[in-house]
């Protein structure tokens, strides 16, 4: 059994200029210990997919649709109460902002213990010993004095490990890690990358990762899941995304990664770009979304939207004219 | 911090120089209000010398703050009793009703401001938004005037005024301190209850909220995060609102007759009673600069990052 099953998620927001249906459709399973990456690019919808497990979008204007089973259990069917006692225990998030994500007027040892608080049922003074276990499991020097210090004290990176000590505090069987390494130095992202495959190996943390960055998921992603207009077009393994991409739309993505970058006849290599915009999330016709950008793109790309088919051993891909082979 | 205490004693410096100025600008001669409409040139002469009103005004500033600054703020004009002595036993009665007005303004202006936050767009928030409005733009002395009209003649359930002396029997005094107090606050609640409200509707939608909520906490939890933030905001408007509720004591004062700071103001302008008018305005801007001391210190506590700053830790 998975460990989390999504199932036809669909997020609507209503807004004043009308509904905005950020995520469409998307479906997708996450194993125990295992790193699976939401990959797109901005407005894909992959962030609301993310704050949509956990329940976290909580406002009135949004409408949820599909299943989230964690561990077989349905958790749609939960009141808030009981979301409550998923949060930060079984389901915890890592967000992308380390910088205003942590309270500036709470210490860090505080802001640690509150969670294991409200979970664990431990004194006060317990959760704080515990904290400094977690600074150090994090990787932060000299934890037992960082305790005692206020967010603003700290560099960006160092926030971001703190906001990692809070979420793996309880021990979840998922981590949903939101664009985690987006607003820090590169030095830096390489050693919060390494805490999350610690965590996979030591703990089994199973781990959702979003990002918009190729490089992140050929790190440390197991599996990888390309997102487009709201919906997951191609999915397969790390590898097979990398030497095999299938969707016009994946293989785009890789063709603009300058690593990537296609040898001219000049000799120079030149970074290749997707044309046009992302669609409007207020409409979801019957089509492929990415045809208008497609250059293999035919009739029936438009006349009906395609499903996700099997081209491989645990490779789906949404399209009538999935390419064959590696990319040059 | 040094630097501040150093400010806050620059500025009492320069009021006190505004305040004695400013009481020798007001139209009319002390000495003739002394001496009566009718009386002989040689006893309002008298009357001068025996004040120091016949020295240049530099001079008697000098000798007022030497004087005040060993506690000595001269004698009443009208009745010879010390100031210091009237200020003495004036001052309790003004900060009982300040201090009952804050906890007032406080209790009410904090409660109405996080439920109308919360509960935002509900009717809650409609009748404190409501409440707010009102309260903001109905004067001391309408409200003070309805009060009584209400509570004490139709009702008939608390006195109109008097004063009673909380040594003498405490219950009374709060049973008289109520009406003028809850008169005083609601201005200072209105100020409160928007300005807590903007300040934690403001907070709520932060990043940190969010992370509070993936946490697994509850709202009221949620809610305590955010109130944290915004109570800097909070801190902030009751320091400057002190002023507005000096003005307001003034007048309460006076609708519910009781002897305290304010009536002692008033009285002492219109008998030019110089040395009370000066001691009682000069207290007055004291406990201003050192509430809105103590508001800067309140930062240094309420927001961590004001702390290197400062210097205060």
């Amino acid at each position: 059994m998975s460990v989390l099953e999504v199932e036809h998620l669909r997020v609507e927001f209503g807004t004043e200029n009308g509904p905005v249906i950020a995520v469409k459709d998307v479906s997708f399973t996450l194993e125990k210990g295992e790193i699976l990456s939401l990959v797109g690019e901005s407005g894909c919808g992959k962030s609301t997919v993310a704050m949509s497990i956990p329940r976290l979008l909580g406002d009135s204007h949004v409408t949820l649709g599909g299943s989230v089973h964690l561990n077989g259990v349905d958790l749609s069917a939960y009141s808030e109460k009981r979301m409550q006692e998923v949060r930060g225990k079984e389901i915890s998030v890592v967000f992308q902002e380390p910088m205003t994500s942590l309270n500036p007027a709470y210490t860090v040892g505080n802001q640690i213990s509150e969670v294991l608080l409200q979970h664990e049922g431990l004194s006060r003074r317990a959760a704080l010993a515990r904290a400094v276990e977690l600074l150090e499991l994090v990787g932060i020097p000299d934890a037992q004095r960082r305790t005692a210090a206020f967010p603003h004290e700290l560099s960006g990176g160092m926030r971001q490990r703190v906001m990692i000590a809070i979420a793996v505090a309880c021990n979840p069987l998922v981590l949903i890690a939101d664009e985690p390494t987006t607003a820090l130095d590169v030095t830096i992202q390489a050693g919060v990358l390494d805490i999350f495959r610690r965590l996979r190996d030591n703990l089994g943390t199973s781990i959702v990762l979003i990002t918009h960055d190729l490089g992140v998921v050929a790190d440390i992603a197991d599996r990888v899941a390309i997102m487009y207009a709201g919906r997951i077009v191609e999915m397969a393994s790390t590898a097979e995304i990398f030497a095999a991409p299938t969707h016009p739309y994946t293989r785009g993505l890789l063709g603009a990664l300058p690593s990537r970058a296609i040898m001219q006849a000049n000799g120079r290599r030149r970074l290749t770009d997707i044309p046009g915009l992302v669609p409007s999330p207020s409409t979801d016709p019957d089509q492929c979304q990415f045809a208008p950008r497609c250059a293999s793109a035919s009739i029936e790309c438009t006349a009906a939207r395609p499903t996700a088919e099997p081209v491989a051993v645990g490779h789906t891909v949404s399209c009538y004219h999935p390419a064959v082979g590696a990319m040059l | 911090m040094l630097q501040r205490v150093i400010t806050s004693i620059v500025t009492l410096f320069l009021a006190s120089i505004v305040v004695f100025v400013g009481v020798r600008l007001l139209p009319g001669d002390p000495a003739l209000v002394l001496a009566g409409e009718t009386a002989d040139p040689a006893v309002v002469a008298a009357i001068r010398e025996q004040f120091g009103l016949n020295q240049p005004i530099w001079i008697q500033y000098f000798n007022y703050v030497g004087q005040a600054l060993q506690g000595n703020f001269g004698v009443s004009t009208r009745d010879r009793i010390p100031v210091a002595e009237i200020l003495l036993q004036r001052l309790p009665i003004t900060l009982e009703l300040a201090g009952l007005a804050i906890l007032v303004g406080v209790l009410i202006g904090l409660t109405a401001g996080i439920v109308s936050a919360v509960k935002r767009g509900s009717f809650a928030d409609y009748a404190a938004n409501a409440f707010g409005l009102i309260g903001l733009s109905v004067p001391h002395f309408w409200l003070g005037m309805l009060a009584i009209l209400f509570f004490a003649i139709n009702l008939q359930v608390l006195p109109a005024s008097g004063y009673v002396a909380f040594t003498e029997d405490p219950g009374e005094n709060l049973r008289r301190m109520i009406l003028p107090a809850l008169v005083l606050g609601t201005g200072l609640s209105a100020v409160l209850m928007r300005q807590t409200r903007a300040a934690l509707l403001g907070q709520l939608s932060a990043d940190y909220v969010r992370t509070a909520r993936s946490k697994g906490v509850s709202r009221s939890r949620e809610v305590k995060h955010a109130l944290r933030n915004s109570l800097t905001t909070v801190v902030t408007v009751l320091g400057l609102q002190l002023g507005a509720l000096i003005g307001g004591a003034i007048i309460t004062e006076q609708i519910f007759v009781i002897p305290g700071f304010g009536k002692l103001i008033i009285d002492a302008v219109s008998a030019r009673n110089y040395p009370v008018l000066q001691g009682a305005v000069l207290v007055a801007v004291t406990g201003y600069v050192l509430v809105n001391l103590a508001v800067d210190i309140a930062y240094a506590y309420l927001n961590p990052r004001m702390r290197l700053a400062g210097g205060a830790r």
